[in-house]
């Protein structure tokens, strides 16, 4: 295999080698690790964040970034608890992933009507969310006892928890979405070639609005998700998983030039580095390190995506 | 740095060959370039002058030959090297920083600093460096301000800062008016009154005429003769760049139409983008060309046809109906396509299979709810592969991978799945080897004998007198003469284009 087949090859399947990999050396170390509880927890912890990072991989994929994600969370967070506290618990849990619908095509709109690179418009609209947020929490939890708003986070299926499976649903219908709907075929064209798009005939930024009104639903999503397990909004929630998903996305080998990249290896991702999380804690290793291994990784993904392009 | 030039030639350069993906652009090309001459380098579109040019500025490296300059060989030669050598290179888009003056535009890299912290004394060198050179200009003016022949004249001024002793203009006038392109050739004369060497590469003839001392043919990448200028005349230098009988693939017959059934018309077509009165007509199953210079605007009228750049004024008809507002979705539904020059720019995504290529204006037709029709798209893809011989002949190949002659069957290849009525073709056949030019040739002349209306730019004039049915001349955004392939040759098309250039030229000092 040629060097840049093997690049291209180990981009695509690293992530899954590495978790194997992950996986072997905690079991190895640790028996709390490889345990059924263990490993539902990793699991369920996550969701909010996978679900994040698979929303993330169509706006990296059409050649963008999204840095409002986090704020978008905080917004869902503490609007569904106001909601379910002063409305109805269910209407909360229902506005959450709207309201994020509604800022996500807000920033589409702010990227394509300024003609800016989606970088900086939303590290702009990040603040603007974030400070609506506090405003709207007075800058206080909200906790919300009621179990017809913690079903969402807490309550179990067929032994899994309920996020468990939306994460999983999610992740699935935003896979078929990019691999087997003209849509995705135009998110895939608009990173690859975005004047190739242009000339035939699609409109690109119709397509660039979508892919962050997905990324601003999904946030809002996993913000219901959150604030319903631990019953609780707060302005706070959020801080710093946009930079958390991206990482993800990137880990999964997805191009950060845009044109490539695949769902489900961000969703992988997220698991990597969870695991890693995971295995400083159950081995009690000293936390200083955790996040210089997790930069080393994310560096080396970086370098390998990045190798791939350039021949 | 040595001034001696031990056998007295400033550049000598033997049996350079450059090819790109492939295909040969310069080949066995041996000329010598003197000490204080001006030395024009002319060509047809693609003859290669450019390429000699950035070969000499080193920033193409030749892939067999050498080059001697000032006597000396340089086995490494690139454009750090070419200058500290002497050689600079004046490129057609100028490299400045515009927001910097120009006093610090022509020091920038040079400034003189004592630990990283500027003296700031840039305005005080250019004046000296002017006052020696015969330029004048406002040091602290800034660049971003100025007209393009004083950033020229900036470009000149960097290149004497470094002490240059050759500078390679590329196409220097193609954006400049007479009024400017006379201050040029001022600038070329000064350059060369003071010993220095100026080689001129350009298209247009009366201009080389007017300045050169030597001037070099070049023809499909191959030397052809170096002269004195003023032993030549614009028919001599037309010959030498044309030649004799060129060995060429036959081009299929060509099939007229049944009936003259008008499909687009375009009436006194004019856009921003340089379009300044274009007016043609294409009938059903008739292949029209447009022939112009580089820069003469053909594809800008392409793209104000088909609604890739907004039009100011003029009217578009298909099949005599007026078709305003154009976008390329709504050309797209009218079958009116087209094949853009530059594929890996403008034509395919090259991060995606061969089958979602073609398939990509396609996407409503493929689908439904949304849902590609995936089997209904690799039968297609199937179709177009075998009809226009593309190999691999894999569905889902990585065009990435393709030689550009698969890549731009492929171009070719997506604009035909919805059978359109009306295709632009710009430059099919760029870059291509002598196979797939053919089997392209082949497909374009069975498109317009099954009804389809093409019309067909290229800068090789042969290409578009070999397919099509009438011509249009064009000169800067404008159709300005219609004329019959079989009436004309390839030399008379060029002496009439230069003809209407020189005629513009003189109305714009009258």
């Amino acid at each position: 295999m040629s060097w840049y087949g093997f690049a291209r090859f180990f981009q695509s399947y690293a992530v899954l080698v590495m978790i194997v990999l992950l996986m072997a050396a905690l079991s190895f170390m640790s028996d709390s690790f490889l345990t059924f509880r263990n490993l539902l927890n990793i699991l369920n912890q996550n969701t909010p964040l996978a679900i994040m990072a698979a929303a993330m991989t169509l706006v990296i994929i059409a050649g963008g970034f999204d840095l409002s994600v986090g704020s978008i969370f905080a917004m869902g967070a503490v609007c569904s608890a106001w909601l379910a506290l002063h409305v109805d618990p269910y209407l909360g849990l229902f506005m959450a992933p709207v309201i994020g619908l509604a800022l996500g095509i807000i920033n589409g709109f702010a990227i394509t009507l300024l003609n800016v690179h989606s970088f900086l418009a939303t590290i702009a609209t990040s603040l603007i969310f974030k400070g609506i947020a506090i405003v709207i929490s007075d800058g206080r939890l909200i906790p919300v006892r009621m179990d017809e708003f913690t079903w969402l986070g807490r309550g179990k299926i067929g032994g899994a928890f309920i996020s468990v499976w939306v994460m999983i649903a999610f992740a699935l219908v935003l896979s078929i979405v990019l691999t087997r709907t003209t849509f995705g075929r135009r998110v895939l064209s608009v990173g690859g070639n975005e004047e190739a798009a242009i000339l035939s005939g699609i409109r690109t930024n119709r397509i660039k609005i979508a892919t962050f009104a997905i990324a601003g639903l999904a946030a809002g999503l996993a913000s219901a998700i959150a604030a319903s397990r631990i019953s609780l909004g707060q302005a706070s929630a959020g801080t710093g998983m946009e930079l958390q998903a991206i990482a993800a996305v990137i880990l999964g080998g997805t191009s950060i030039y845009g044109g490539v990249g695949a769902v489900w290896r961000s969703v992988a991702g997220v698991f990597l580095l969870a695991l890693i999380n995971n295995g400083f804690n159950i081995l009690n290793a000293d936390p200083f390190y955790r996040d210089l291994t997790t930069g080393l990784i994310i560096l080396a993904a970086i370098g390998i995506s990045a190798s791939g392009r350039r021949r | 740095m040595t001034l001696a030039t031990d056998d007295g030639v400033a550049i000598r350069a033997e049996g350079i060959g450059v090819s790109f993906g492939g295909v040969p652009v310069l080949s066995d090309v041996t000329l010598e370039i003197l000490p204080g001459e001006i030395h024009g380098l002319i060509g047809e579109n693609g003859a290669g002058k450019s390429t000699l040019g950035k070969v000499f500025g080193g920033y193409y490296q030749a892939s067999t030959g050498s080059l001697r300059i000032f006597g000396e060989d340089v086995p490494k030669w690139d454009p750090p090297t070419a200058l500290a050598n002497g050689v600079a290179m004046m490129h057609q888009e100028l490299q400045l920083v515009p927001a910097l003056t120009v006093a610090q535009n022509v020091y920038l890299g040079l400034e003189h600093q004592s630990w990283s912290i500027l003296h700031r004394d840039e305005a005080g060198r250019l004046k000296k460096l002017m006052e020696n050179s015969g330029f004048e200009l406002d040091p602290n003016a800034v660049v971003g301000d100025l007209p393009i022949a004083d950033q020229q004249k900036i470009e000149i001024l960097r290149a004497l800062a470094r002490n240059a002793k050759v500078i390679v203009m590329d196409e220097p006038t193609s954006s400049l008016s007479k009024d400017e392109v006379d201050q040029l050739h001022k600038s070329m004369q000064t350059l060369r009154d003071e010993g220095r060497t100026v080689i001129y590469v350009s298209h247009f003839l009366e201009d080389i005429l007017a300045v050169t001392d030597r001037v070099t043919a070049l023809r499909d990448g191959r030397f052809v003769k170096t002269s004195i200028t003023s032993d030549e005349s614009r028919s001599s230098l037309v010959s030498a760049m044309l030649g004799g009988g060129k060995m060429e693939t036959p081009f299929p017959a060509k099939v007229r139409p049944a009936a003259a059934i008008p499909v687009l018309e375009v009436e006194d077509l004019r856009s921003a983008t340089g379009v300044k009165g274009a007016t043609l007509l294409i009938g059903k199953g008739e292949i029209v060309g447009l022939v112009g210079l580089v820069g003469s605007g053909r594809s800008e009228i392409a793209r104000a046809v088909i609604g890739a750049d907004p039009a100011i004024s003029g009217e578009v008809r298909l099949n005599g109906v007026p078709y305003a507002d154009r976008t390329l979705a709504k050309s797209a539904e009218h079958g009116l396509v087209m094949v853009p020059e530059d594929r890996r720019r403008q034509g395919l995504v090259m991060t995606m299979a061969v089958r979602a290529n073609m398939m990509l204006p396609h996407l409503d037709q493929f689908s439904s709810v949304g849902m590609v029709k995936t089997a209904e798209e690799k039968s297609r893809t199937r179709e177009l592969i075998d009809h226009l011989r593309i190999r691999p002949a894999a569905v889902d190949g990585n065009v990435s991978k393709f030689s550009g002659g698969n890549q731009q069957k492929v171009l070719f290849g997506k604009w035909l799945v919805e059978n359109p009525a009306i295709v632009i073709l710009d430059e099919p056949s760029r870059g291509v080897d002598v196979g797939a030019r053919e089997r392209i040739h082949e497909a374009i002349a069975e498109l317009a004998a099954a009804g389809t209306a093409i019309l067909l730019i290229s800068s090789e004039i042969d290409e578009v007198l070999g397919l099509a049915h009438r011509c249009y001349l064009v000169d800067r955004g404008r159709t300005v003469e219609e004329i019959s392939p079989e009436d004309n040759t390839e030399a008379s098309i060029l002496s009439a284009l230069f003809q209407h250039q020189a005629a513009v030229n003189t109305e714009m000092t009258s």
